[in-house]
């Protein structure tokens, strides 16, 4: 099974560089048409977007989502955090019990679902009809697209199913599919048409290690093409991974959100030494001025600015005291640190 | 990756998508997608093919022993005079609870099905506007519906001719219609009982927006209509009666008199008409304000 990705700028002939990518999409304004996106800074953007279920339970509370136009944004947050919840709104699945939201700078009502033939998307997991094959599963939802041209439904469907290695089992019906195959083919039905916007929900689930590595080129080669991206996932070295931007949710609330960078800012990378001297190693790290130094067994960290003393200079101070170092790494600020932090939690099932 | 830029090349070329080709805001290939989903159905094509069988038993069944007097269903006696009576005998057989049944299981399918593989969201992401969606499920129900008519009928003027022959045909007023006139009259009732079952087919689009599980609202849709034959069929309620729409169902016998009498035929218009506008309002009132979570 192969992805035949094209190559960053491969489609440069359309979609241009990502700023005039997303500008080929943009209408010409019509008069009386339904309301023309533009090219606006934001992709997404919700106001207080709030989920009350009926019984009180806030399930999305307050949510301000700003994902920049041409972002992979990574929609972090653990199992019943609210992020479906929060998808299922922007996609008109459910309404919002308070709050609103624009889609290209364009208010999302019930009156503008015409904006969706724009956004691909992936929602709580693959759905398909089990008696028909895959292709005709493609086919039965490009039918419904009345933006879409049933002159190149074939060749489309042909290379959506090329872009997710299901050409194989264009013919198999979807009941005999494996869950991985079943997530390959709901993106591929994202895949239909051009689109501005991918919202994929948990995308590598059922996935095998390869897969996940797949759809991670894959949402790639999107982005390269300057399809904005919104990726959720309970899987933070995931998303780490593929995303520009990271939005962080915990029980119905958005702690957090901005470009990588900003997330990590603020965020302390650490040494780790394995030696089999620790304790007299943890002697030369505090001489150096290493504080809150941990032991593990072999194994010593510590909190490490990067600027006072270089990996090497420390590395020379533990050499010239006789300590053996077996290895020695400066580990950056992950996500899940930075989630720890944020909520003081691990990153479990929110209640 | 030609394929990919030529195509990616054609979306630009047409420049937006957000202004629909004027063909295409009147495209019927939902439509016809829906009709290659409901009919390529190895279920519905089972109840079809079993309907089917009806009007074939009752052929055989009278034709091995012919009813004598006038006791049993409207229309068994003329069947031994000319074949088409098969066809309108089994639709006076089949029509109160055979029929319904098999259209209750496509009716309540409809969205509920959909919601319950999940298909419904994505239905809805293509887009697919939720009215529309709501309009064309209908259609398809309906022509179901005439589907089952036609077929009953069709195997049924089938197996009258072959048993018991054609020719002039003696009407309920006891005058004599051409066989081509019968056969019109037949097409007719078959439009007749297609409306009636409109109705139902209201009612199970109703039902099937409200719950998740296809299975439940084929259910209530059938004992509803179950329901309403056994009220209809209780003397000390015939004031309500008149308002129940199953109450017009074999009225369709009016057809075969000479001339038509249409009183009966137009009170069951209209009293169907009522109940496809009221289904047909509850159903797209609760699909389009519904929360799609499955």
């Amino acid at each position: 099974m192969t992805l035949d990705l094209p190559a960053p700028g491969d489609l440069s002939v359309t979609s241009g560089s990502p700023e005039t990518g997303t500008a080929k999409a943009a209408p010409a304004p019509a008069a009386g048409e339904s309301p023309a996106p533009t090219v606006a800074p934001l992709a997404i953007e919700t106001t207080g977007l709030t989920k009350r279920f009926r019984g009180g339970q806030v399930a999305v509370d307050h949510v301000n989502l700003r994902v920049p136009h041409g972002a992979v944004y990574g929609f972090l947050g653990p199992n019943g955090s609210g992020k479906t919840t929060t998808i299922r709104m922007l996609l008109g699945l459910i309404s919002a019990t308070e709050g609103s939201h624009e889609l290209f700078g364009t208010p999302m009502t019930g009156r503008s679902w015409s904006l969706l033939s724009h956004v691909g998307a992936l929602v709580e997991g693959p759905a398909a009809y089990g008696h028909l094959s895959g292709a005709a599963n493609l086919a039965r939802y490009d039918a419904g697209d009345r933006t879409a041209d049933p002159v190149t439904a074939k060749a489309r469907i042909d290379v959506a199913l090329e872009r997710v290695g299901l050409t194989a089992a264009r013919g198999k019906k979807v009941r005999n599919y494996s869950l991985g195959m079943k997530q390959r083919l709901g993106i591929a039905a994202a895949l239909l048409q051009p689109r501005r916007l991918l919202v994929l929900d948990e995308p590598t689930n059922g996935l095998d290690p390869q897969g996940t590595r797949e759809v991670r080129t894959l949402v790639g080669s999107l982005a390269d093409d300057g399809t904005t991206v919104l990726v959720s996932s309970h899987l933070l070295a995931e998303v780490e991974q593929m995303c520009t931007h990271v939005g962080v949710m915990h029980a119905g609330r958005l702690l957090k959100q901005g470009s990588l960078d900003e997330m990590r800012a603020g965020q302390q990378a650490s040494v780790r030494i394995t030696t089999p001297d620790p304790a007299r190693a943890v002697e030369v790290l505090s001489r150096l001025g290493f504080g809150h130094v941990l032991r593990q067994g072999s194994e010593i960290s510590a909190p490490y600015d990067g600027v006072a003393i270089v990996p090497e200079k420390v590395n020379a101070a533990l050499v010239q005291a006789g300590v053996g170092v077996r290895a020695l790494a400066v580990d950056q600020p992950t996500l899940e640190d930075m989630f720890v932090a944020l909520t003081g939690e691990g990153f479990d099932v929110s209640g | 990756m030609s394929a990919v830029e030529s195509i990616e090349a054609a979306a630009v070329r047409a420049g937006s998508r957000n202004v629909l080709p004027a063909g295409r805001m009147l495209s019927t290939r939902f439509l016809r997608s829906e009709l290659r989903l409901v009919f390529g159905r190895l279920r519905n094509q089972i109840a079809l093919a079993v309907m089917a069988l009806v009007p074939i038993l009752i052929g055989i069944a009278v034709k091995v022993s012919s009813p004598s007097g006038n006791d049993g269903p409207q229309f068994f006696n003329q069947i031994t005079q000319n074949g088409v009576f098969v066809s309108f005998a089994t639709l006076t057989v089949a029509l109160p609870v055979f029929i319904p049944l098999a259209l209750s299981v496509v009716a309540g399918d409809g969205l509920a099905g959909e919601a319950s593989a999940g298909t419904l969201r994505y239905l809805l992401l293509v887009p697919v506007g939720r009215t529309r969606l709501l309009a064309v499920k209908y259609a398809v129900i309906v022509a179901y519906a005439f589907a089952l008519a036609v077929l009953v009928a069709g195997i049924g003027l089938i197996t009258g001719l072959a048993l018991f022959g054609g020719g002039d045909a003696t009407t309920l007023s006891g005058t004599t219609i051409s066989f081509g006139v019968a056969i019109w009259r037949l097409f007719l009732t078959c439009l007749y009982v297609t409306a009636m079952l409109a109705a139902v087919a209201a009612l199970g689009l109703f039902v099937s927006t409200l719950v998740e599980s296809a299975v439940v609202a084929m259910g209530v849709t059938a004992g509803t209509v179950i329901v309403a034959q056994v009220l209809d069929q209780i003397p000390q309620l015939h004031t309500i009666a008149p308002y129940l729409a199953n109450h017009y169902w074999t009225n369709f016998g009016d057809l075969l008199r000479e001339p038509i009498m249409t009183g009966g035929i137009v009170r069951g218009l209209l009293v169907t008409l009522a109940y496809v506008g009221i289904f047909g309002s509850l159903a797209w009132a609760r699909f389009t304000s519904k929360d799609v979570s499955s």
